[in-house]
């Protein structure tokens, strides 16, 4: 496999430093105020849920819904795992906001010229061969970065090892058909506000369904229709041709009694 | 025959006014001060109402489709008389839809992007080339009648030689569309509330948009035969009421088809905000049209229809509604509900709208009983009539 990127955030292991939001908005040139939620200014999060920090960003999906919807390909999956975007070919519909499982791009509504705004997963980093800056801001490790089959490997040993400390299960391992952002917890995802009911298909399936059969809808009903037209157009013809015959062998009985 | 029992708009001029410059007003503000400042829309509930009535639009539009079919590919021709006024009601309704997608984009200067930038994976894509290709159809198919008034035959001509393809495109490409605007919450299953999310949305809203275009011919023919010659035979709307109630039946039929093998009929057993919007839905836009249409004295009686019909549109809104707005209501953390200018931008194309029908009718030929009687100049002022493309007596597609 080649060197898709990941992160896995272990949730046992983060003390709630805020470091990787500090270092992200370094990184990012965003104003430095400590964020709880998703914001146009604050890429990545973290909420507490009773004594667990959570930390949310955007997972970059394997099959990213965002991108499959975005009718002008103005975001892109990376190579190396990072889901892109190109502001300058946004049109501003909007549907990456309405489709994103995960409810992370947020959106300029304040300005005349909006982009949406999310977490880049420092593809420009990951370009010169560093790890994302939230990844190297993390003091004690909850933040790991490596090689996608790596870290699952990885979470997969951490999980085994301490069965009694973990749920059994890497958040992000095929939900939605895989993320890059990989969590592992001691209590069951849906009590920290992960949607666990997103399935393991991915979220784009559901609409190539309908898509796949336009080419169909186009060749065949258009053979149909126009059959259709030939058929009832023959009919009225014929209609016409006998209404004039009969007109013409009435006026043949008058000419010649 | 004049109708006096239906309700006839008064002062509608300055009403019309009133709401062309509230919109005006208020599209000015949006553009100046971006979305953020002008509507209600949030990241948690990036699509409102104006949505809403891009849906509604298409959907009320679709007779476009359906009667140029019926009357051109089926060869239904009783029906020819209503022809035009469809395909005016669809044009209209389609340029006032792109307008209202044009205003609601962020950035409205990109909005030839889909063109050049593809995306075959997104449903967004595909409407965007239904929407903008059956508007190219839809004005060729328009253009002679245009073009018939200002005494120039020989475009129609060129017009005339591709009309069969250019119908079967243009009935083709609503087919797609109209279906499509149901795929584009095929994506969301998890913030669609059940009784709206089904793997079934495309086909469902290509069967409703039958019935509410139809239902629109009807409403039309009623409420401009009001005072003047009545275009469409009693007979023929009565025929056509039967079509509107056999698509209803086969509406609900799929639908609580698909409620009960989804499992989300239970969701119907405690009247909560989205049963009851479900409820009312059904029952206004389906059940009791249906059950109206079903008798003959209805289906004949011009009152009657004008009831059927005008609770098939209001049903066939609530449901559209309901999918782009109340459906969604459950899984954000903010409601929605639309802000004063996105309603007056609203309510001002609607304006436009109805302006422009009837600004149209008044000086085209798009009644066939209006323009056989002697208060409008015959056109036969060229000399030889010609062909007249989306067919007239004479003017057969192979004509010519």
């Amino acid at each position: 496999m080649s060197q898709k990127k990941a992160m896995l955030i272990d949730l046992t292991l983060c003390v709630g430093c805020n470091a990787c939001q500090g270092a992200c908005k370094e990184e990012n040139r965003l104003p430095p105020n400590e964020e709880k939620y998703l914001s146009l200014t604050a890429y990545t999060a973290l909420s507490k849920y009773n004594d667990l920090y959570i930390r949310r960003m955007c997972q970059h999906c394997e099959v990213p819904t965002c991108v499959s919807v975005c009718p002008v390909g103005a975001l892109s999956k990376l190579e190396a795992g990072p889901v892109a975007y190109d502001g300058e070919k946004c049109i501003g519909c909007r549907y990456c906001l309405q489709a994103c499982p995960f409810h992370v791009p947020k959106y300029e509504w304040s300005s005349t010229k909006p982009r949406i705004q999310k977490c880049k997963f420092c593809a420009s980093r990951l370009a010169k061969g560093l790890q994302p800056a939230c990844a190297e801001a993390c003091p004690t490790g909850a933040t790991m970065f490596g090689d996608r089959d790596e870290l699952l490997v990885e979470a997969a040993r951490r999980i085994n090892a301490e069965p009694a400390k973990f749920v059994p299960r890497i958040y992000g391992k095929d939900d939605v058909g895989g993320t890059s952002m990989f969590y592992i917890s001691p209590v069951p995802f849906e009590q920290l506000g992960f949607d666990s009911r997103l399935g393991k298909t991915p979220m784009p399936m559901l609409t190539m369904s309908a898509l796949s059969k336009v080419p169909n809808v186009l060749s065949v009903g258009g053979v149909m229709l126009g059959g259709i037209w030939w058929i009832t157009n023959r009919r009225s013809e014929v209609q016409a041709h006998e209404a004039a015959l009969k007109k013409g062998e009435a006026y043949q009985r008058e000419d010649n009694p | 025959m004049r109708i006096r029992l239906l309700p006839r708009i008064t002062g509608w001029h300055p009403i019309a006014t009133t709401l062309i410059l509230a919109g005006t007003i208020a599209a000015i503000a949006r553009f100046t001060y971006g979305l953020g400042a002008t509507t209600n829309l949030s990241d948690e509930f990036p699509w409102g109402l104006w949505i809403g009535f891009d849906f509604l639009g298409i959907g009320l539009a679709a007779s476009g489709f359906t009667i140029v079919a019926a009357v051109n590919l089926f060869h239904a021709k009783e029906y020819e008389p209503i022809v035009r006024p469809a395909i005016l009601t669809a044009f209209i309704g389609y340029l006032l839809v792109v307008l209202v997608l044009i205003i609601d984009l962020g950035r409205p200067d990109h909005f030839w992007h889909p063109l050049v930038m593809w995306n075959p994976h997104s449903v967004m894509c595909e409407i965007s080339w239904c929407l903008m290709l059956y508007t190219t159809v839809l004005s060729l198919e328009f253009a002679p009648i245009i073009l018939e008034k200002l005494n120039i035959f020989s475009p129609i001509k060129w017009i005339h030689a591709i009309s069969l393809p250019l119908m079967i495109f243009g009935v083709l490409l609503s087919t797609l569309h109209q279906s499509s605007f149901g795929s584009l919450y095929l994506i969301v299953p998890n913030r669609l509330h059940a009784l709206w999310y089904t793997p079934m949305l495309p086909v469902l809203f290509f069967i409703s948009c039958i019935a509410s275009g139809v239902s629109m011919v009807i409403l039309e023919s009623l409420i401009l035969s009001r005072g003047r010659r009545d275009f469409l035979p009693t007979p023929l709307r009565a025929n056509l009421a039967k079509i509107i109630a056999v698509t209803l039946a086969v509406y609900f039929v799929v639908r609580v088809q698909d409620l009960l093998t989804r499992g989300a009929l239970h969701e119907l057993t405690t009247l909560t905000y989205y049963s009851i919007a479900f409820y009312a839905e059904l029952l206004i836009g389906f059940v009791i049209p249906f059950a109206l249409l079903l008798i003959e004295r209805i289906r004949t009686s011009r009152r009657g229809l004008y009831t059927a019909t005008l609770l098939v549109v209001v049903g066939f809104a609530f449901n559209r509604m309901n999918t782009a707005i109340t459906g969604l209501e459950q899984y954000p953390t903010q409601t929605y509900f639309p802000s004063l200018i996105e309603v007056f931008i609203m309510l001002g194309i609607t304006a436009v709208g109805f302006s422009a029908f009837s600004f149209i009718v008044k000086h085209l030929p798009i009644f066939e009983a209006v323009a056989a009687s002697p208060r409008i100049p015959t056109e036969a002022v060229a000399g030889q009539p010609e062909p007249i493309f989306l067919s007239r007596e004479g003017g057969d597609l192979e004509s010519s």
